[in-house]
């Protein structure tokens, strides 16, 4: 009677796979709570565990604390601030598969940051039907700056053709004129992924004005196997790296570096390729590395992160170690936080103060913030933004960045403010926003939609 | 008491050769078709269908693909997610460059698109066998990412190797919300599973497992290995192809050549383990473990009430996930669909097991 055995196995099987399927047609239950929300709710999708926990962690920390300020400060104008975690582990389906489960609890999800290109790809295509506004700050499609086609979306402070041009800016500079470039060999070494190639027409083009050669070097996700690309770059010799790596690619990448003898000072990284966790396991021989720095670096003595570390940490409400407050990544979340809560304030000041904001009003908000630099002194973030202010035709807000360098210790800053040249980089983006518009066969908005 | 077919007699051959002989078995058939087209419409929430039914059919559907290749033919292939590619990147460039077309005849040229890749890449399995062939495929998942990455015409110059797809329109039916697109979908899925088991039925299905059961003697039975093989290369890479289409198109939007790696044909060669080699109703059991299960899993402790943290959660679900998998294969390693049938066979007496 060896099947009885096996048919208890498979009943006692089924009733669980009941009981899973049971708890699913829950989801909806969320949606109807929409009439008593009294709060506002921000989604947060996080990886924290993969090959990109280490720095998914951080970032997710600092956006979680933040959002715990907020509250400790006494919310938005009175209305407190709901957040519920999900884990995509940097993998679309996931990604999208929370998103689809959390856009409408506690009354509607605020907005989405997937902090992945390629969740932000898969979402820029849902966001519209579901009304619900992206932040993807420094990161997800260059051309989305155009708010005439991408009406949902919001890279905020950057993108990466902006951190190329910025990059191309600074090498410039070094050599003493961009005219200096001319017959110079800067390799990309990058993460072989949309994100990695998304700086890559930038870089085509600013060769093609100064004459530079532009080396492609792909490497495979997650980027922990990089010999034949630095024998690549052994071969040929670059006068530049440029480094466009996410996780662990880019401490690799400094590892081999240092393999093969490549100096690291003339190796430069994306915003994605300068935090602590990528230079840490190098140490001494990260010494000289640079990257950009998305406006911000680390920042440990800045009034924000001391706030926290009064205020959340002091209370013993911090979401990570203390030690991490005031990081690179850890500020990135952080800063990402402070634009959605932003935005919702300042959607307030159109639909009413300490009223909770619908997605669709929280939008305006996004396409009107107007953070100068008194609030955003006032917010604590004195010396680490500068003025951000977006419109309908320009979803970014600024294209501000620095250069900061490892000293083997530390991240500090080895260059002045660089703002990356509108000239360039408008006619590409509505040139890319246009076709993509065809594509989907999108109308854009029109002037009055603009003013709405 | 229930699940008897005493008095039932076939006075045919035709009687005695449908799908479901048993009359309860068309009225359980039947009954779930009713409840799919239309209570779960319905029913189902956008979370339910966008998140989890739309994925699991169109799994489902590469599923089947895959299943008559390695269930049906023998041939062991870890290169199928490539094939999904080939069938994704087609629909696109169809839709792109040919404005207008109708998407049924995207989706058919899309699926013939793959089937000849596949059938291209099927010529090695004529001297190459088991084990070695696997890896022989793998050569068709490498080559085929290399080139969605690389060869920029693919992708229409998009500039981060990214596509994105237009609303889909059929006859001026615009598949638009959640609940259109499972009704197209649910019945693409239907009619091509028909279509696969009444194939494998067929006298092509039966040279296919002649030749997975013995090549030698099928060969001396009058089975052309070079067509069985061929032919099961190409029929399967079509559903794949057709699946790879309609996840493009479907379920993620816009996509990568990413979306299509080695883990997704590793998926779906899991997906026939588990859900049983040789049966069509055994790929839509392990397209639902292997897509469906992950995802209840990781609601189930905050359903229940446990505040765990979201990696705690995550590790959690990964260990509970693969202990599954193993208890399954060990209970039995004939799939799911063989536990299926075991289970259908002790109704039969039950509740009088004599």
């Amino acid at each position: 009677m060896k099947l009885t055995g096996k048919l208890k196995l498979l009943a006692a099987a089924a009733v669980a796979a009941g009981v899973l399927a049971s708890v699913v047609p829950q989801g909806p239950a969320y949606a109807q709570s929409k009439a008593v929300a009294k709060e506002q709710y921000f989604p947060v999708l996080v990886y924290r565990t993969g090959a990109y926990a280490p720095n998914g962690v951080p970032f997710a920390n600092g956006y979680v604390d933040y959002l715990k300020l907020v509250n400790a400060r006494g919310g938005i104008n009175g209305v407190k601030l709901v957040f519920d975690e999900c884990e995509t582990g940097y993998a679309t389906d996931r990604g999208v598969e929370c998103y689809e489960r959390m856009k409408g609890r506690n009354g509607g999800a605020t907005v989405f940051q997937p902090l992945s290109t390629g969740i932000t790809f898969a979402l820029t295509d849902k966001a519209p039907g579901d009304k619900i506004p992206l932040i993807t700050a420094g990161y997800g499609r260059a051309d989305t700056q155009d708010g005439m086609v991408f009406k949902w979306n919001f890279p905020l402070t950057g993108t990466y053709w902006v951190a190329a041009d910025i990059l191309i800016q600074h090498l410039g500079k070094k050599e003493g004129g961009l005219d200096r470039l001319k017959g110079k060999k800067i390799a990309l070494v990058y993460h072989d992924s949309p994100y990695g190639k998304e700086p890559i027409p930038l870089l085509e083009e600013r060769s093609k004005m100064h004459g530079f050669e532009l080396l492609q070097i792909p490497v495979t996700a997650p980027g922990v196997e990089q010999k034949s690309a630095w024998l690549q770059v052994r071969q040929a010799r670059p006068d530049y790296v440029l480094l466009w790596g996410w996780g662990v690619m880019n401490s690799a990448a400094l590892k081999e570096a240092q393999a093969t003898g490549y100096p690291r000072d003339k190796m430069y990284g994306v915003w994605w390729a300068g935090a602590e966790p990528d230079v840490k396991d190098v140490g001494e021989g990260a010494k000289g590395y640079n990257a950009l720095a998305l406006q911000h670096g680390a920042e440990p003595n800045s009034k924000v992160a001391k706030d926290i570390l009064r205020d959340v940490h002091g209370k013993g409400q911090g979401t990570g170690p203390k030690e991490e407050v005031g990081q690179v990544l850890y500020m990135r979340g952080l800063t990402a936080a402070m634009f959605a809560v932003e935005g919702v304030r300042r959607a307030q000041e159109r639909y009413g103060k300490g009223k909770v904001m619908s997605a669709e009003q929280a939008r305006w908000g996004y396409e009107n913030l107007a953070l100068d630099q008194k609030k955003l002194d006032g917010l604590g973030f004195a010396g680490v933004l500068r003025p951000i202010s977006t419109s309908c035709a320009d979803h970014m807000g600024s294209a501000w960045a620095r250069i900061h360098t490892w000293d083997g210790a530390k991240w500090n800053f080895t260059s002045d403010w660089l703002q990356a040249d509108d000239q360039i980089i408008k006619p590409m983006v509505k040139a890319s926003a246009a076709k993509y518009a065809g594509e989907k066969k999108i109308a854009p908005r029109t002037v009055a939609d603009c003013q709405a | 008491m229930f699940y008897r077919e005493n008095g039932q007699f076939k006075t045919s051959y035709r009687a005695d050769q449908q799908i479901l002989p048993i009359r309860q078995d068309r009225l359980l058939m039947a009954g779930l078709l009713v409840v799919a087209y239309l209570v779960v419409p319905w029913v189902a929430s956008d979370y339910l269908l966008r998140a989890i039914i739309l994925p699991f059919l169109i799994l489902s559907l590469a599923a089947i693909g895959l299943n008559l290749l390695v269930g049906y033919c023998g041939q062991i292939s870890l290169g199928h997610a490539a094939f999904m590619a080939v069938g994704a990147y087609a629909a696109y460039n169809l839709a792109v460059r040919v404005p207008g077309m109708n998407f049924l005849l995207v989706l058919l040229l899309a699926g013939v698109c793959a089937a000849l890749v596949g059938a291209l890449f099927g010529i090695p399995s004529l001297r190459i066998k088991g084990l070695y062939l696997a890896v022989a495929t793998l050569a068709a998942q490498f080559f085929i990412d290399w080139m969605f990455a690389r060869v920029k015409w693919f992708t229409n110059y998009a500039s981060s190797g990214s596509v994105s797809t237009a609303t889909v329109e059929l006859f001026g039916w615009k598949i638009e919300t959640p609940a259109e697109k499972y009704l197209f979908l649910l019945s693409v899925v239907s009619v091509l599973a028909l279509a696969a088991k009444n194939l494998v039925r067929s006298h092509i299905g039966r040279s296919w497992m002649a030749t997975r059961d013995m090549d030698v003697a099928a060969e001396v039975i009058g089975i052309r290995p070079v067509y069985a093989k061929l032919t099961a290369f190409a029929v399967s890479a079509f559903y794949v192809g057709v699946a790879g289409a309609l996840w493009g198109f479907m379920h993620l939007g816009a996509w990568e050549p990413a979306a299509f790696g080695i883990n997704v044909s590793l998926n779906l060669l899991f997906m026939i383990i588990i859900g049983g080699m040789g049966s069509i109703l055994g790929s839509f059991f392990g397209a639902f473990f292997i897509t469906v299960l992950p995802i209840l899993l990781a609601q189930v402790p905050a359903m229940l009430g446990f505040n765990l943290s979201v990696e705690t959660g995550s590790h959690l679900e990964l260990m509970i996930f693969g202990a599954l998998i193993v208890f399954f294969l060990i209970v039995e390693p004939h799939g799911l669909a063989r536990l299926w049938a075991i289970g259908k066979e002790k109704l039969r007496l039950w509740p009088f097991p004599h």
